[in-house]
Order: structure tokens, then C-alpha cells, then sequence
């Protein structure tokens, strides 16, 4: 499987597309094009070598190896690009500083999280080769998207990073993980509904339009909407919401998070990790684009439905993960909360003479949800590496935390007011760009229900943080060994700085999270600045 | 100057969790150094004022100003400033860090490093909110100062202390954002009208009024400011944390974080929007006698001491907000007068009512009485402080007290004569809990030791304080005369403005 979809992406990248057929100029890839396409191309070389590598030698750690400076040598081709974008190749794909900027926070992310998986696995004895294979292909999935601006790159992305997810979900069998093979098949037959609404949208909008690009979408629904102020051709209105309820299904929006939480707690944590950051933030970002390209902003009956998402993600998210006990699932349904959040700056754009505010907030708060999102997750595949039995999936292992693992703690609570919007963490000026961009358009409903959603997220993330600095001792009266350091008898109260392990490429990426929470929290303009500049180019 | 003021409490925070590891005592000795070496530095400050090194910005006379650029992407800036009023509190501040340090010196057993830097990072915050002038940076001071209370109250603190940690957050938290979109709206505001986004103090000052939104803007700002005064609708959380938090806790939250809210009203509220003066004064001010009488009521039906004492609070609060709406020289001065005494006696209460929960393990008054033939110096100082808390002439209180009313006579008579009545209430409520907790028969077995050295040593502090600003209060009223003039040129400056601009 894995094989035909690498060659049918590489043929629609380098060959004249064969599903385009719309009257946008195809004309043949130059050199140019070629060289603008480098990342894209590191990763699918990356993913031919890792083949050729598992068939011959099976050896993690080699896989490990190789994954790891595929994504560093991609993350650095995209300095070598920016001087000559935007760039578009074949109709299906622009790449321009906008792609640019996601495929750099993806390619980071990637980066970051390959270790503390890696970790992970070597600590649970597991050799699984292939996952670096699956884990390189759904990164390649996940920057197609980025870059797309046709309906058939979009599908081509989407799927990519699905059925890469699928495989990563269900197949590292152990006795130890609680439902993967339930949380694989739920991901897989609710991904397909969601991709064949997707499709049948696609289906409904082409017939109406003759044409797959985002651009001419844009025009027509411009052409008429100056005629009447309401979209009056249902085919493409049909068509334009059901491939909104495919992109609401990936970013596990009300109401379609159902599978969220399932997914995720059945999930091996670092592919946890890989949904609810790599795919998410891709997107997310194709969403905006999309929305943008298309002139979605000026379809009230899209706008009227993306606020009810929004307003019922925000409340629905946050009150069903006021009460979880899992770890896993509080994340799932605050995630949902978070990508309504997310919503409301969306619909800043909706009336904006001047979308780069709007644009700015989206991607701003897209980087913090990652930063904080995947310090969360690091921390929680470093401690599940450590059990025996089972994950660290329940609120009471993490109880006086602190006093036992004060690095992945303090982490942990970094994160967690990160998530929550406490200032000097990278989460607060995220929420400020919402609300700047919110109150810019005037939108007191939703600003309200940002409001009351961020009051009942304080709940659970402040109760959470609360447990971890909580006295051991309670923890020793529960009578959990698996929790207990080694040495654990020594002095109780201080906090034990010996048991972190410096030199491993895990803790190294957990304390580069820690500090880019609270750096990009507390100087966020490096940040601000890198997103004007190549954010704004989509607007 | 005072970066360096607020750069030092935190890396004393840090330093005494670090210290933890040498011994177990040393994270207090550290906290105790750092803000001794704090309070040296604003020394000098003290006695510049006389001299007259003054920094002024657009006609207004600072002590320390300083500004560098943060985010300006939105026009925020790194602007600290003080003058007279945030010198008071500043000190304030110091003084009760102090005075927690002390209350917590044989209270606190386990895990004092992570609690010294709570206190000493919640005390940084705190700095920062009297200074900051930015309005972002102010709400970021404002947020950030809560979460070590957090801590302090959940870790801490006493039986229900989860459930009391959790409703303070969330009830200031969730407030507060509604101020978060009332300061990005002003903001909005001046980068509609001057091109570029501000959060300024200077730039935005008056600049409320002009809004559409100008009701509703000063009313987020408004409801998150009173929610940490805190006035009678929005007061659910102050007895749960107090009662819940330990001594130390209730000390700084009575003594130093209420009087933010208070700060916050003066300095902000009033010169960001002049005209809810005229709109809103009627409202504020009843919602300050209701909270008189409303504190003073549940503080007399209270069994436990601890929110007795706290409920007490609210009815002091209630004066404050009345003095601010009045908003004339006598009442301003009055109001952060209160601020000042109120501070120092409410801290002493809960220090007293600390110290007896530590030797009986309970705060219910019906297990107390007769305590006065076993502990009678710890019975004089608590019938000293319950004097200042009824404000008997002579003390700090009552010089507080009688400038609100005085000013307040000149705003509205029916509401300084309700308030007025409502002292009555406070001479009620504070004989009753020094009459069930230090006279009449003995109820329980318990034998109360008497104060310590250290003891008397820090409630000596406390009763100098407020004999001081009752007996010659005229240096704290010199220090703040200027500030005040300049507030109340501003309110009215530009209210006839807009009078001047509407037909």
C-alpha cells in the first residue's frame, strides 16, 4: 500500500497531473519548480532509502538514524528556498512563504517528536523499523497539504497522512496497549466517511465548476455573490459543506470528535503525539487557506455554520473534558477546544478589509497549540516508557509529580498553562491574537465564548496541575509501585534533579519544548516578526 | 530601578527553592534576605521625594519611570513607574512579605522551598502590578501574580483547600479576561483613531469614553477589578480562600492582592473612562455601602474566625469603593488610606487567627472562649486590632474611614449616611469575636500558649504601623497629595472635555 501511494505522489509531483483537468495553464515543471519542491523531495527520498533499508537490514536504531537527518536535511533545505518563492508547481501545489512557514513548524515538530518516540519504543524493547517508514510518509502527507491549493492535492495530503496514521495506530501490537487495534479500525472507517463526504463534496463543487482549484471556487463564488448577497447554487453550497465536514472531521471539531477521544486513548502515545500536533496543524493551515483562496468569508451560510462549529467546539470540548480521569481523552476533547478557539479567528477574517491580522492570529495560535500540545505529549511518552504495566494514562500517576520527576513537571506545568492562556507562557499570546483579532471584527458573541470555554478549561487544567505538586507520600499510601522511583526513600521534600538524564536526545527535546513555551511566551516578537513576513503573503 | 526590584524577588524566589537543598530552614532565611535587601533598595526613594527628583510625563511628576520596547508588534512597551500611591503600596507589599515570612516560620514544615518561592514570586507579580503602566504588561502582572496563590492555597492550605483554590482562580481568571477584551478594545480604539496599536497608560488616557463600546468596555474592566476588591455580588471566593489558605496566604490576599483591585479602580479605571464617573458613580457607590452592610452582617454570623475576619474585609472593601466613586481629594486619599491600614490590621487578624488554629487546630469560636487568663498578650494585641477594625479614633482606620466620609458627604449624604451606620455594624462584629474567643467561661481542655518573641515581635510591627498613620499620617497623605491632584485634575479635565466636544 504504502509503496503505490509513494509513487503516485512522486508521479503527480514530478509528471503533468493526470486528475487535473481544469483550465488552469499546465504547464511542464521547470527547474525552477523542481528546486522549490526540496523538502518535499528530501522526505520522499528519505522514504525510498528506509525502504530499501528495512528490506535489506532491519535495524531501529539505523531507521532512527536516517528518519532523523532526513528531516533535518528537509528542514534546512527550506532556508536554501526562500529567495524564490512563491513558486507555484502544476496547478496542484503553490509553494509560497506561507507554505513555507507551516512546512517549517511541521518539519520542527517532526523533528522534535521523532526522539521522544524513539525513546519510547527502545525503552518498551519494541524494534519497529517501519514505523519510522509510516511516521516519514505521513510527514510528507501532511506538507503536501500545506502547499496544496487544488482539490486534488488536498485529497492526495489528506489520505497520505490518514492511511499513514491508520497503520502507525494499529500496529505496534503489544499486550500493553489497552484497544489499538479498536482505536486503528474506528480512525480508519471514520477517516474513510470523512473522505468520502470530502470526495462526494469535491464531486458536487467540480460538476458545478468544471474545475478543481481553489482559485476559481474563489472566483465563481465571488461572480455570484455580487449578483445576490445569499450563494443561490445549491450544488456548490452542498459541495462547499460537505468538504467542510471533512476538514472538521480531521481537526475533531463538534460534531465530529466523537472518534477523538477514542482514538487517542487507544493510540500508542507518540502516534497520540502525531495526530493531535502534525496532522491537526496541517489542516488547520490548509482550512485557512482554503477559506481564503476560495472567498469563503463572503458565503454567509459558511460563516453562520463555521460559528455555530466554533461555539459549540468551544463549549461541548471544554465541558466534556472537565470531569476526565485519562490523561489521553482530556487532551482529545481539549484539543476540540482549542481548534474552536481557533475558529473565532478564522471567522475574524470574515468581513476584514485587511485579513493579515486574522491570518497572523491563526498562525500564531497554530504554533502555540503545537508547542504546548507536544510538551504535554513528551512528557507523557517519557513517563509511560517508564511503566511496566500499562500507560500513564489516569490523573493519579501524576500525582507529586514534582517531587519525583521535577523536570518532565515543571514541563508538564509549563504546558498546562500554556493550554490554559496564563501569561508568559507562548499560550497566553496566542489567546491575546484571538481576542486582538476578534475585537477588531467585533465579535462579542464568540469573544464571550472564547471566555466561558477558557473558565471551564481553567478547571481542568489548573486541577491537573494542582495533582502534580501534591505530597508523595499520598501517592506511597495508594500503594502504586510503578510509580515510585527506585530511591525514592531519600528526602521527600526536595526536589530530586539527579534522576534526569541529560544527554539523552529525549530529555533534550523535552527541555527545547519547555523553553520554547516559555521564550516564545515571554519574547514572542522573533516569532511575530518570521509570521508577518511569510504569512502575510497569503492575504 | 524597579526591574531590578522585581528581577530580585524572583531570582530570590528561584534561589530559595534551590536553597532547599542545603537545609530545610534555609529557603526562609533566603526569602528574608531578598526582601530585606528589597525594601533597602526603595529606601532611599523615601527621602529623594523631599528633593524633588521627579520625572514627569505629559505634565504628570513620576519618582522612577522607565520604558523599553516588548512587543511592538502592538505597541507594548516594558513601562514601569512609580509614584507617591504605588511607593506606599509597594512598600506595603514588602512589609507584610515580611510579616508572612514571619506568620509561616513554624506553620509551614514540609516542602518550604517550593513555598517561599510561591510567596516570592506572587510578591514580584504584585510589585509589578503597582507599577506597570502598560496596559498589557499591568494585566500580565495581574495574571501571573495568582498562580503562586494557587499553589499557596492548594498546597498549603487547610481542609477544603482544593475546592478554595480552584474557585479563587477561576473566579479571578475568568474575570479577568473580560478585562483582557476591554483593554485590547481601548487599544483597537487608538489604532483606529492614530494608525498603530497602544497600550499605553499616557496614550490612552480618557481615550474610554470615546468608544461605542465605552459602557461595556469599562464594565469588563470594571467587574474584573471588583471581582478582586471584591464587592458584594462577586465575593463568593474571598471567604473560601481565606479561610482555606494558610496564615501566610491570608495575609498577602487580605493584605497586599485585595488592595490590587483597589489600585486598579484608581489608577486605571476612573482615568481610562472620566465619564463613568457621572454614569456609573451611582452604581459603584451602592454597591459599596451594600457591601458594607453586607460584610458586616456575615461577619457577625460567622462561628469560624478565620471568615469572620474575611467577611470583615468585605465590609471594609465596600468604603473603598465608595471613596473612589465620590472621587474628590479627601475620599481618594481616604480610599488608599484604607488600602494602607486595612492592610496591616487585616493581616493582623489573620496572623491571630493563624496562631490559634496552630496551637488548638481549629477555627470554630464555639470551641474558644476564656482565652484571655491563658494568653493575655496575644488577647491585648487581638483587642488592639479589633479596635482599629472599628475604627476607634486614635489609629490608622479610623483617619481612613473619616476621610472617605468626608469626602463621600460632598458626592451623595444618603450614602455616607447608610455608610456611616454601617460602622456600627463594625463595632458589632469585632467585640462579638473578642468576646467569644478571649472572654467568658472556657469551653475546651486546650491550653493556649502564649505569643513568642517573634510573635509579638511582628504584630509590635503591625500596631507601630497603624499608630503611626493614625497619630501623624500627614508623610503618607504628603506623599500622595500630588498623585491625587493629578488623578482628579484628570478625571475632570476630561469630562469637560467631552462636555466641551457634545453639544
Amino acid at each position: 500500500m504504502t509503496i503505490a501511494m509513494t509513487s503516485t505522489i512522486t508521479t503527480t509531483m514530478t509528471g503533468s497531473p493526470p486528475l487535473a483537468g481544469n483550465n488552469l495553464a499546465a504547464a511542464p515543471i521547470d527547474a525552477n519548480g523542481l528546486f522549490s519542491l526540496l523538502p518535499l523531495l528530501i522526505i520522499s527520498m528519505l522514504v525510498v532509502l528506509q525502504l530499501l533499508q528495512i528490506s535489506f537490514r532491519r535495524d531501529a536504531e539505523l531507521c532512527y538514524r536516517l528518519s532523523l537527518g532526513g528531516l533535518v536535511v528537509a528542514f534546512a533545505s527550506l532556508f536554501m528556498l526562500s529567495d524564490s518563492l512563491p513558486q507555484q508547481v502544476t496547478p496542484l501545489l503553490l509553494i509560497d512563504p506561507y507554505a513555507l512557514l507551516f512546512m517549517g513548524l511541521i518539519l520542527a515538530c517532526a523533528i522534535l517528536l521523532l526522539p521522544l518516540s524513539h525513546d519510547y519504543w527502545r525503552r518498551q524493547r519494541l524494534q519497529l523499523d517501519e514505523f519510522y517508514l509510516l511516521y516519514a510518509l505521513s510527514i510528507l502527507g501532511a506538507l503536501v497539504l500545506v502547499c496544496s491549493q487544488h482539490f486534488a492535492s488536498l485529497v492526495l495530503g489528506l489520505e497520505l497522512l490518514a492511511l499513514a496514521l491508520v497503520a502507525m495506530i494499529g500496529y505496534p501490537f503489544s499486550a500493553r496497549y489497552d484497544f489499538p487495534l479498536e482505536a486503528a479500525i474506528k480512525y480508519l472507517l471514520l477517516s474513510g466517511v470523512a473522505s468520502a463526504t470530502l470526495l462526494f463534496g469535491i464531486a458536487l463543487i467540480y460538476a458545478d465548476l468544471g474545475s478543481l482549484a481553489f482559485i476559481a471556487l474563489g472566483q465563481a463564488l465571488q461572480h455570484s455573490l455580487i449578483e445576490t448577497l445569499a450563494l443561490q447554487k445549491p450544488l456548490l453550497l452542498t459541495g462547499i459543506m460537505l468538504v467542510l465536514a471533512g476538514i472538521c472531521f480531521k481537526l475533531s471539531l463538534v460534531p465530529f470528535h466523537l472518534w477523538t477521544p477514542d482514538v487517542y486513548q487507544g493510540a500508542p502515545t507518540p502516534v497520540t503525539a502525531l495526530l493531535a500536533t502534525v496532522s491537526t496543524t496541517a489542516v488547520a493551515a490548509l482550512l485557512l487557506r482554503w477559506y481564503l483562496a476560495s472567498n469563503g468569508y463572503a458565503v454567509p451560510q459558511l460563516v453562520w455554520t463555521l460559528t455555530l462549529i466554533a461555539v459549540a467546539s468551544m463549549l461541548v470540548g471544554n465541558l466534556l473534558a472537565l470531569l476526565q480521569q485519562d490523561i489521553k481523552r482530556l487532551m482529545a476533547y481539549s484539543s476540540t477546544a482549542h481548534f474552536g478557539y481557533l475558529l473565532v479567528a478564522l471567522l475574524a477574517l470574515s468581513q476584514s478589509a485587511n485579513p493579515a491580522l486574522a491570518v497572523e492570529a491563526v498562525s500564531y495560535y497554530l504554533a502555540a497549540y503545537l508547542v504546548s500540545t507536544l510538551a504535554v505529549f513528551a512528557v507523557i511518552m517519557q513517563l509511560s516508557a517508564e511503566q511496566h504495566a500499562g500507560e500513564c494514562h489516569t490523573l493519579d500517576h501524576y500525582r507529586g509529580l514534582v517531587w519525583r520527576r521535577p523536570l518532565l513537571a515543571l514541563t508538564l506545568i509549563l504546558a498546562l498553562l500554556s493550554l490554559a492562556g496564563i501569561p508568559l507562557t507562548v499560550g497566553f499570546i496566542g489567546k491575546f491574537y484571538i481576542f486582538s483579532a476578534a475585537v477588531a471584527q467585533q465579535l462579542w458573541l464568540l469573544l464571550l465564548t472564547v471566555v466561558i470555554g477558557s473558565a471551564i478549561g481553567l478547571f481542568y487544567y489548573l486541577r491537573w496541575v494542582l495533582l502534580l505538586t501534591l505530597s508523595d507520600s499520598i501517592d506511597a499510601a495508594n500503594g502504586d509501585p510503578g510509580t515510585l522511583d527506585t530511591h525514592s526513600i531519600g528526602t521527600k521534600t526536595s526536589l530530586r534533579w539527579r534522576s534526569v538524564r541529560w544527554r539523552s536526545g529525549s530529555t533534550l527535546a523535552l527541555v527545547c519544548l519547555a523553553l520554547l513555551t516559555l521564550l516564545l511566551g515571554t519574547l514572542p516578537t522573533p516569532l511575530i516578526d518570521l509570521i508577518r513576513t511569510l504569512a502575510i503573503s497569503i492575504s | 530601578m524597579l526591574t531590578l526590584l522585581i528581577v530580585l524577588l524572583l531570582i530570590g524566589a528561584a534561589a530559595a527553592w534551590l536553597a532547599e537543598q542545603r537545609s530545610a530552614s534555609a529557603p526562609r532565611l533566603v526569602a528574608l534576605a531578598t526582601l530585606g535587601l528589597a525594601l533597602l533598595l526603595l529606601l532611599p526613594l523615601l527621602f529623594n521625594t523631599a528633593n524633588g527628583a521627579l520625572i514627569a510625563v505629559q505634565g504628570d511628576s513620576w519618582l522612577l519611570l522607565e520604558r523599553h520596547a516588548w512587543i511592538p508588534r502592538f505597541g507594548i512597551s516594558w513601562l514601569l513607574a512609580m509614584d507617591g500611591m504605588s511607593l506606599l503600596l509597594v512598600l506595603l507589599t514588602l512589609v507584610l512579605g515580611l510579616i508572612a515570612i514571619a506568620a509561616s516560620w513554624t506553620e509551614i514544615g514540609e516542602r518550604q522551598g517550593f513555598f517561599y518561592f510561591n510567596l516570592l514570586a506572587c510578591l514580584a507579580g504584585v510589585v509589578g502590578v503597582f507599577t506597570a503602566l502598560d496596559l498589557l504588561l499591568f494585566f500580565v502582572f495581574w495574571e501571573v501574580m495568582l498562580i503562586p496563590v494557587y499553589f499557596l492555597i492548594g498546597i498549603w492550605g487547610h481542609e477544603e483547600r482544593h475546592y478554595a483554590a480552584l474557585k479563587f482562580v477561576i473566579f479571578t481568571q475568568a474575570s479577568s479576561l473580560l478585562m483582557l477584551i476591554s483593554i485590547i478594545g481601548l487599544a483597537y480604539l487608538h489604532q483606529q483613531q492614530h494608525g498603530s496599536y497602544s497600550f499605553d497608560y499616557f496614550a490612552l488616557l480618557g481615550s474610554g469614553s470615546e468608544s461605542p463600546y465605552s459602557f461595556w468596555l469599562m464594565l469588563g474592566l470594571f467587574i474584573a477589578l471588583v471581582v478582586k476588591l471584591p464587592a458584594f455580588p462577586l465575593h463568593t471566593w474571598l471567604a473560601d480562600a481565606h479561610t482555606q489558605a494558610p496564615t501566610a496566604g491570608s495575609v498577602i490576599l487580605a493584605g497586599v492582592l485585595l488592595k490590587t483591585g483597589a489600585y486598579g479602580l484608581i489608577r486605571f479605571l476612573i482615568p481610562l473612562f472620566p465619564d463613568s464617573l457621572e454614569s456609573f458613580a451611582a452604581v459603584g457607590m451602592t454597591l459599596g455601602v451594600i457591601g458594607i452592610f453586607y460584610g458586616a452582617l456575615l461577619a457577625f454570623a460567622q462561628y469560624d474566625l478565620k471568615r469572620l475576619v474575611a467577611y470583615s474585609s468585605i465590609s471594609h472593601m465596600g468604603f473603598i469603593l465608595l471613596g473612589v466613586y465620590a472621587w474628590n481629594a479627601l475620599s481618594l486619599q481616604g480610599a488608599v488610606m484604607q488600602m494602607l491600614t486595612h492592610g496591616f490590621s487585616a493581616a493582623a487578624l489573620f496572623m491571630l487567627a493563624g496562631a490559634i488554629q496552630q496551637r488548638i487546630h481549629s477555627r470554630d469560636m464555639r470551641q474558644m472562649g476564656g482565652f484571655w487568663k491563658q494568653a493575655p498578650r496575644m488577647a491585648a494585641i487581638a483587642l488592639f486590632f479589633a479596635m482599629a477594625s472599628l475604627g476607634i479614633p486614635g489609629l490608622g482606620n479610623f483617619i481612613a474611614e473619616f476621610l472617605i466620609l468626608i469626602g463621600s458627604f460632598q458626592a451623595s449624604v444618603t450614602a455616607t449616611l447608610l455608610a456611616t451606620f454601617g460602622l456600627v455594624g463594625a463595632a458589632v462584629y469585632s467585640l462579638i469575636m473578642i468576646q467569644r474567643v478571649f472572654q467568658g467561661p472556657q469551653q475546651s481542655s486546650h491550653t493556649l500558649a502564649d505569643f513568642d518573641r517573634r510573635e509579638q515581635g511582628t504584630m509590635a510591627v503591625m500596631m507601630l504601623a497603624l499608630l503611626l498613620l493614625g497619630l501623624y499620617p500627614q508623610p503618607a497623605l504628603d506623599l500622595l497629595q500630588p498623585v491625587i491632584a493629578q488623578l482628579q485634575a484628570l478625571g475632570q479635565t476630561s469630562s469637560s472635555q467631552l462636555a466641551g466636544v457634545m453639544p
